[in-house]
């Protein structure tokens, strides 16, 4: 074996353990990489979990409600909307400040805590997630005219 | 004899055609980033939910995809530096290694400041964001593994080696929006299927990632000259010292 070839299998040796010990870990890690659960995750969990968690979906359309409004307070500190991954729906209450994606249809990833009866999730933070389609205005409408518009199944 | 990339072993052969072709790589870049601004921010359209701020995905996409570009292109240079010595590779290695670090810090920043108003947060730690900066992070160690050691062959050696590594990031980078949930959007333009970006928006796209592309080679052919000046200086300088030195002692 000349150096050469002993150097290449050092090279490749060495790339093929860090690959094997990165994989190791990343799926030993697998759940806390994860950085939302759908609804679906959590329905097949035991029992809701007690801890911050983050719920990962859709804004369920015809769920958003804002319960203040009568009640002259600012229209928009308390709402109340649903998230939905197709198949479960979470009830999702925040108080605060929504991001400017925030809407119906979107993909919405809010942290917090369930409730004691597991009924509901208080968010302490809304973020908005985006997804990979990019287009002009114009060209979302003629889709939608079409009827070629294709709603996402999914968040992700 | 059959011309192969041995020929450029050659510092002084390397010398005359980087002397060459600079002129070339800098006329490109500018033609490129110019258009490539023109067309991100005076003619294309607003994104359908993005509005206007969708323009800063014109200079972060790219910088991204130079990010892993410029690690790739170190790490390649590393295991040739590093199996079959080959004298120019660890240059190429060790210069590129500043400007993937900004690039990447230019993919960071930019998309921090995109983040706060489409997510609603600057930061956020899913596997996308984390792993981009874990590479900021090797870029960081890859140089300071160069500069910890005077001697230069056994830096080229330690940073060889942990460049490869480290290459094991790259992967995980591109498929962190698939493998696990992120905030981060999932890939638009790599992907099966085809771009999921309109084409008025590709264009000012692919004009910056060519820009950027050639930013690239040229400051990195400019400071592999400049490394392999310094090199020669020093050794001259050796030579120098060591002769004077045997001069006084006799």
């Amino acid at each position: 074996m000349t150096k050469k070839t002993r150097r290449m299998f050092l090279a490749i040796g060495v790339f093929a353990f860090a690959a094997a010990a990165a994989g190791l870990t990343l799926s030993a890690l697998k759940s806390s990489i994860t950085y939302f659960y759908m609804p679906s995750d959590i329905a097949a969990m035991a029992q809701k979990p007690h801890s911050p968690i983050r719920l990962g979906g859709l804004v369920e359309t015809g769920s958003i409600s804002y319960p203040n409004a009568q009640s002259g307070a600012d229209k928009n500190s308390l709402v109340e909307f649903n998230v939905t991954d197709g198949a479960e729906t979470i009830r999702v209450v925040y108080a605060g400040l929504l991001p400017d994606l925030f809407r119906e249809g979107q993909g919405v990833i809010v942290q917090g805590r369930f409730t004691d009866d597991g009924a509901r999730l208080t968010a302490d933070n809304v973020l908005a997630k985006h997804d990979e389609n990019y287009m002009p205005k114009e060209v979302a409408d003629a889709l939608k005219e079409k009827g070629l518009w294709i709603e996402q199944e999914k968040a992700k | 004899m059959k011309p192969s990339l041995y020929d450029l072993a050659n510092p002084l052969r390397f010398d005359r055609i980087a002397r060459a072709a600079l002129p070339w790589l800098v006329a490109a870049t500018i033609v490129l980033m110019t258009l490539g601004l023109y067309f991100a921010l005076f003619n294309s359209p607003a994104d359908y939910q993005q509005g206007q701020s969708v323009r800063i995905m014109y200079v972060h996409v790219p910088a991204a995809w130079m990010a892993l570009f410029c690690y790739t292109v170190i790490a390649g240079a590393s295991a040739v530096g590093f199996i079959w010595k080959h004298p120019l590779a660890d240059v190429a290695a060790k210069e590129a290694a500043p400007i993937g670090a900004s690039f990447t810090l230019l993919a960071l920043i930019t998309g921090s400041l995109w983040g706060k108003p489409m997510w609603g947060a600057w930061w956020a730690w899913d596997a996308r964001l984390t792993s981009v900066l874990i590479l900021f992070f090797l870029y960081i160690g890859y140089m300071s593994v160069w500069r910890a050691f005077p001697d230069k062959t056994r830096a080229a050696r330690l940073a060889a080696i942990l460049a490869i590594v480290g290459f094991v990031n790259i992967p995980i980078i591109k498929f962190s929006v698939e493998w696990w949930n992120s905030l981060h959007q999932p890939a638009s333009v790599f992907r099966g299927g085809g771009p999921t970006i309109d084409g008025s928006m590709l264009t000012p796209l692919f004009l910056m990632g060519g820009a950027y592309m050639f930013f690239f080679a040229a400051t990195l052919t400019q400071s592999m000259r400049s490394e392999l000046a310094a090199r020669r200086l020093a050794r001259l300088q050796e030579i120098d010292a060591r002769s004077s030195y045997v001069l006084v002692e006799q």
